[in-house]
């Protein structure tokens, strides 16, 4: 790839310690200007891949380039290119906004007047004039977020990761994020690699997804082109009388493949689509079921997750295994 | 179960999970028993030559530091597990063991048993090393007793002062506003020299401090010729009735505030 | 808008690490207040609780405030071990270092940037002790000179004692195991002449420990500028001690950072 803000990614590989990967074998690659989302479970290796693009972590085996450095022998180059927000905001809470601005934009060897310049129009681009001046302990999760943001963009890198950037925020301030993310792709050409567990998330942002389990990349494409893999909508139904469910399972299950749901409803993968509808809601009044609630579900991300793992996406993760960090490790 | 059936259960669970958690983790036992030994060592080795100045009646300086050593663990350590306490409310768990003590004060003193069996631990260790290095022991075992009985008593009423601030206050990094009162007052009694030795702004302190009483009764119990030792119990039994309503009132305000 | 950077260096780094290291100690007011209060008040304790000892034969000189006077100086580098070594450990516990490591920073800007917080404290430090001593009635027998060389000397003792913090900080990535070396460091300090000269010590095996350990010269140092003079060997010796304790931890703490950065 000659272009200069893409990712390649060819066998990447980490391993623990003690044996199990962390990542087995990934192979991905994101175009200039793109917005890939990473797509899986807690634990993963979403995290992990993350930093060993931006070379936080050395790869066990496998290799990659980041706007066409190699991440293991051109780690500066790397670093100098890309823009991190880990999954952590990582903030000096007694710091203001301001002088994080300043800090990292110093380190990065910007000049006094282009840390003012820039750090006021990325705090003001992402909503935190008026709070620039207070110190960050004081700030909100969202406004953290924002901060972390503003500050990875500091240095105009060709390249953004963001690691779960809108965990734990609210609906506004995720919206809000989106919006900052999806036009840093679209106005400045940032190639953005997105890491997130929220199937929303991917399909509002992500140009294409990749979908991890268990350190492999099980699936990947456009949101559109993997859920019309799957195809097939899915039929969810209440029953009103609770005594009722088993025999709507067994009605549904003659319009397709039962589906496992944990919530008093009965789910189903329709055979033949939407038409089959009419015919569902006929049987069930002859069989005298009468549902509280029918809902059509397209095809999700989820499905597709289940297509290829056989769990669901939401509750299929572990906690990501963290390598303890003792100083002991040396580089690859 | 009756309800004081309950109670004890209560006390006994959550003395057992504090002193499971050293016995998990003994490097928590480090700084309770490393402190005194340390003291110990530095005065009674360090400054075994001010045994010698004129007016130093005492019969042993090793003997003179140990008792100070002894108590000044018994306060540490009734400190010590204050820190236990607020841990516990940064992390929440102090919400989880109030849910679940009928009676509350059950936790409080749950923790204040476990204060008290660390503390013997290091007292015990203490004194072995003590008598290991040469201490002369002047006191019989009735005379030992009653000084194992004040550091008791000192460890019950630090611990409760302890408990008092850190349910007021609510976290550990209110440590300090612990043990900076208690540290003054122990550094504020004769610790050196005895009182008559004493100049200048130090001894007119030592006067007051009551402290003094307390460290001088276990001195003359170490020595075998008990002196003022009641008024000691009593001013230190005094301490421990008053700070008890201290930690209870600590009690209600935690549960106030939830 | 591509911003223009330069190639960024330890000289234009460096600063901005100091400058955070500097802002960070101001805002705590628990950075500072401790290690200024604590050490006077031990002081004032000492120096009434043993005045009694000048009667010892052969004591070096008559107030034992100006004897302990070194004293607060010492404790004050223990504070400094605390300050920088919490400081870095909380920074890699809350994922500030991964921010610092994906930028040009080198290690030894980061690790000059930690030291000039602690330098701020002890040099706050030395004007406090020193101006409690002599308002106490001390009086420095090397005068005002020695009083500069005092505070040259115990800015390099807070400089290789906050360079041992750095090393436990970055090793562990641990704020609590850098408090734990807290008391191992107080006995350090103790277990030396900080409270009598090593040749009034009457115990053979706690002169001995005095003797070997390098805090007693450190203290000696310190002191001989108090109560002496000018003694250019425990000069010698003290300048000595510290600048190999500074050159040691710094290369320790210049190792475990190259492990911890584990960027590529």
């Amino acid at each position: 790839m000659e272009a200069s803000n893409g990712i390649e990614v060819n066998g990447l590989v980490r391993e623990f310690k003690n044996g199990p990967r962390a990542v087995d074998g990934i192979d991905l690659r994101v175009e200039p200007g793109e917005i890939y989302g990473f797509l899986g479970p807690n634990g993963a290796g979403k995290s992990t891949t993350v930093h060993m693009l931006t070379t936080l972590l050395p790869p066990t085996a496998g290799s990659a380039t980041v706007a066409g450095y190699d991440i293991v022998s051109d780690g500066a180059a790397v670093r100098d290119a890309i823009g991190v927000a880990l999954q952590d905001a990582a903030l000096d809470l007694l710091l203001t906004g301001r002088e994080h601005m300043k800090l990292q934009g110093g380190l990065h060897g910007l000049s006094s007047e282009e840390i003012a310049t820039r750090g006021s129009s990325l705090l003001e681009r992402v909503g935190l004039s008026e709070a620039a001046d207070r110190r960050v302990g004081g700030y909100s999760g969202g406004m953290k977020r924002r901060l972390d943001l503003a500050l990875a963009l500091i240095h105009s890198p060709r390249i953004l990761f963001l690691d779960e950037p809108t965990t734990g925020l609210d609906v506004q301030s995720r919206a809000a994020l989106w919006d900052e993310v999806s036009g840093l792709a679209r106005r400045d050409g940032v190639t953005v690699f997105l890491t997130t567990q929220y199937l929303e998330e991917a399909d509002a942002l992500a140009d294409r997804v990749g979908i991890i389990d268990r350190g492999k990349l099980v699936a990947e494409g456009t949101p559109g082109a993997l859920k019309a893999q799957i195809g097939r909508p899915t039929l969810e139904a209440v029953p009103l009388d609770s005594g009722q469910k088993e025999r709507l399972e067994a009605v549904l299950a003659g319009f397709g493949d039962p589906l496992p749901v944990s919530n008093g409803s009965a789910a189903v993968r329709l055979t033949d689509g939407t038409e089959e509808l009419a015919d569902v809601v006929r049987r069930l009044d002859s069989e005298g079921i009468k549902v509280a609630d029918l809902q059509l579900h397209a095809p999700s991300l989820d499905d597709v997750f289940l297509a290829k793992t056989g769990r669901s996406l939401e509750g299929a993760g572990d906690t990501e295994p963290v390598e303890q960090d003792t100083g002991e490790h040396a580089t690859a | 179960m009756t309800r004081r059936a309950r109670y004890l259960a209560v006390v006994r669970t959550v003395a057992w999970r504090n002193l499971h958690s050293v016995i998990r983790a003994p490097a928590l036992l480090l700084p309770m028993l490393a402190f005194p030994l340390f003291f110990y060592m530095a005065f009674a080795g360090g400054l075994s030559a001010v045994g010698s100045l004129p007016g130093f009646d005492y019969y042993n300086y090793d003997a003179f530091q140990f008792v100070f050593v002894l108590l000044q663990s018994a306060a540490f350590g009734g400190v010590f597990i204050g820190f236990s306490i607020g841990a516990d409310f940064d992390s929440g768990f102090t919400r989880r063991l109030l849910l679940a003590a009928h009676d509350r004060s059950a936790v409080i003193v749950g923790f204040g048993v476990a204060a008290l069996i660390r503390a013997a631990f290091v007292w015990a260790v203490v004194f072995g090393i003590a008598l290991a290095t040469g201490m002369e022991v002047g006191g019989d075992g009735i005379e030992l007793a009653g000084l194992i009985g004040l550091a008791v008593i000192v460890n019950v009423a630090a611990f409760l002062f302890a408990a008092g601030m850190m349910t007021r206050l609510r976290t550990l990094q209110a440590a300090p506003a612990m043990q900076l009162p208690l540290f003054m007052i122990l550094m504020t009694a004769p610790i050196y020299v005895p009182r008559n030795l004493l100049e200048g702004w130090i001894s007119s302190v030592a006067q007051v401090n009551p402290f003094t009483a307390i460290v001088e009764a276990g001195r003359s119990l170490m020595a075998g010729d008990p002196f003022h030792v009641l008024l000691a119990f009593a001013a230190a039994a005094g301490f421990a009735a008053l700070l008890s309503i201290f930690a209870i009132r600590g009690l209600r305000k935690a549960e106030a505030a939830g | 808008m591509t911003a223009q950077a330069a190639t960024p260096t330890l000289r234009s780094q460096a600063p901005y690490l100091a400058w955070r290291s500097v802002i960070r100690t101001i805002r705590q007011p628990i950075v500072i207040v401790p290690p200024l209060v604590f050490p006077l008040f031990l002081l004032a304790i000492n120096a009434s609780g043993l005045s009694a000892a000048t009667n010892i034969p052969n004591f070096p000189t008559d107030s034992y405030l100006a004897f302990a006077l070194a004293f607060p100086f010492m404790q004050g580098s223990i504070f400094a071990t605390n300050t920088a070594g919490t400081n870095v450990a909380q920074d890699i516990g809350s994922g500030f270092f991964n921010r610092l490591a994906l930028t040009p920073m080198s290690g030894r800007s980061l690790l000059v940037g930690q030291l000039t917080g602690v330098l701020l404290i002890g040099t706050l430090q030395a004007v406090a002790f020193l101006a409690a001593g002599l308002a106490a009635g001390a009086s420095i027998q090397s005068g005002v000179l020695g009083a500069l060389v005092l505070f040259v000397l115990s800015l390099c003792i807070a400089a290789a004692f906050g360079a041992i913090g750095l090393f436990a900080g970055l090793r562990t990535g641990s704020a609590e195991a850098v408090q734990g070396l807290f008391p191992l460091m107080f006995i350090l300090l103790f277990l030396s002449s900080a409270t009598l000269p090593r040749d009034l010590i009457a115990s053979d095996w706690y002169r001995t420990v005095a003797t070997i350990n390098p805090v007693s010269y450190l203290i000696e140092g310190l002191r001989s500028l108090i109560i002496t003079g000018w003694d250019f060997e425990a000069l010698a010796l003290g300048f000595g001690v510290a600048i190999a304790i500074f050159v040691v931890a710094i290369w320790g703490s210049t190792v475990a950072l190259r492990n911890r950065m584990v960027r590529t």
